[in-house]
């Protein structure tokens, strides 16, 4: 078994067998989520605290149901109604979690990196739900399963990751899961959000659209993220949408069996026409059902996982 | 290398084999709704062959099924993640005869899980319990209906089965010494 990981941090330090390891026991999960009887006693009697420090809905909703359905006892803990607006530091709100016995603490945080924070700093199992700029490991995870389950491979395919590179951490997990399994990576928007660096990850970085998705087995698009931009990156969100939204004479001159994948939430008529988003050529909401399946295997695997000292014990 | 022992050769599994579908078949009255649900790693396959065999006995298909146990198992949070295999059930267990079969019997808790799992897709009228090899050290109360062999076997030791299904070239059920 190629998992004997104690914490979900990132995607950067993983190894490919370790992705696909994932990916394998998402699957046995997601044939779960067809039953009549959805749960599994996997996680009975564990507590987990989901610490969504920064707003979110679709991720923590789908950490949640992956919980139950794993039957573990759930706190929920939002920023707003927290103790952390009121001066406690991290480290503490955390350590008082622990103290209640908490053995897993998913976290959402705006500070890339706090999760890497609170693994050094606790003794629960900690998942990364989104950390800064950084990454959002399970997001890479449920898009390269979906790639998998939709194209049979990753290796050899060419990915496209549209839109706001610079402040996506989806598109830094993403870029490091799909190089890693074997894909060419083609990242696409304006030169502000996609800067040249980004070609030391191994990927194209190309700025012109019809360029980037012409060859595309898949189009990832990226919403331009309003909360994280500084007012400058590009002049307006029409001349965004007239240079790098994907429409359907765009569409047309990509390969017919191209498949379009949204991490949500879904822009329409920004980056993505409102008929594109709903065709059959839109993966976007198999990515949200194949997400719980990955969350459940991601809870599941580092449930057993003691940490790296394991790894040369077996 | 540890010392092994070959304990079933090819022609010893598929006489054991035989034997339990005869016993199957005796113990169940023909046409009785019996289904045969493997346990992975190795059940899967052996649960396909006894539906082989059972179908010549009563000359009539004999559905099998795949019952994945690694998320009702007892000892999650003390060992590394298990590899996890899709279950696959198609027809309904309810007011069935479910056969149960398991490649080898050790302590019982695969058994439990499995019995646990199962409830989740129906209530059957009965289980029962088919295995290849059984070598001891009940950790609970359960007990095979059906044995190919009976094993006796030091805690320690290890128990592997080998099947063409697999990619090895030939059945082999070997006993592993520390």
């Amino acid at each position: 078994m190629a998992w004997n990981r104690k914490h979900l941090l990132d995607i950067e330090s993983l190894t490919a067998d370790e992705i696909v390891t994932v990916l394998d026991t998402a699957r046995a999960f997601k044939a779960v989520g067809e039953r009549a009887i959805k749960k599994v006693p996997a996680l009975r009697g564990k507590t987990v605290v989901n610490l969504f420090v920064e707003p979110s809905t679709r991720t923590r909703i789908s950490f949640e149901l992956a919980e139950q359905r794993l039957s573990a006892d759930i706190i929920n803990f939002t920023a707003e109604a927290s103790s952390l607006k009121k001066g406690e530091t991290l480290k503490d709100t955390a350590r008082n979690l622990e103290a209640l016995n908490a053995d897993f603490i998913v976290m959402r945080h705006s500070a890339s990196g706090a999760a890497h924070f609170l693994s050094r700093v606790l003794n629960a199992h900690v998942v990364n739900a989104g950390d800064g700029a950084h990454e959002h490991p399970t997001q890479a995870l449920l898009d390269a399963f979906t790639i998998r389950a939709r194209k049979g491979k990753i290796a050899g395919l060419n990915v496209t990751i549209l839109g706001d590179i610079l402040y996506s951490r989806v598109a830094r997990s993403d870029i490091w899961a799909l190089t890693k399994l074997g894909a060419q990576v083609t990242l696409c928007g304006p030169s502000t959000l996609v800067p040249k660096t980004f070609e030391q990850m191994g990927c194209r970085v190309v700025h012109n659209i019809d360029d980037a998705i012409r060859d595309a087995d898949i189009i990832n698009l990226l919403r331009i993220q309003h909360e994280r931009q500084r007012k400058t990156m590009f002049p307006s969100i029409n001349e965004y949408t007239q240079l790098f939204g994907l429409n359907k004479a765009r569409l047309a001159k990509t390969k017919p069996d191209a498949l379009i994948m949204h991490p949500g939430p879904v822009n329409r008529g920004v980056e993505i026409d409102s008929d594109i988003a709903d065709s059959s050529r839109s993966l976007i909401l198999e990515q949200v059902t194949n997400g719980l399946a990955v969350r459940m295997a991601v809870l599941f695997l580092v449930n057993g996982g003691k940490g790296p000292q394991e790894l040369t014990g077996n | 290398m540890p010392e092994s022992t070959v304990i079933l050769d090819a022609p010893a599994i598929q006489r054991a084999l035989a034997r339990i579908a005869h016993e199957i078949a005796e113990r169940n009255e023909v046409g009785a709704e019996i289904v045969l649900i493997g346990i992975p790693v190795g059940g899967d396959h052996l649960a396909l062959r006894l539906s082989k065999l059972l179908a010549e006995i009563w000359r009539q298909p004999v559905p099998v099924g795949i019952l994945d146990v690694s998320m009702h198992r007892d000892d999650l949070d003390q060992r590394a993640a298990p590899k996890v295999f899709p279950t696959v059930i198609p027809f309904d267990v309810t007011g069935k005869t479910v056969v149960l079969v398991d490649d080898v019997l050790f302590s019982g808790r695969t058994t439990r899980a499995a019995m646990d799992a199962l409830n989740d897709f129906g209530r059957p009228k009965k289980i029962q319990l088919a295995v290849l090899v059984d070598r001891g050290h009940r950790e609970l109360p359960i007990k095979a209906d059906f044995v190919g062999k009976n094993v006796p076997t030091a805690r320690e030791e290890k128990i592997s089965l080998g099947l063409t299904e697999n990619g090895v070239e030939r059945d082999e059920v070997v006993l592993l010494k520390k």
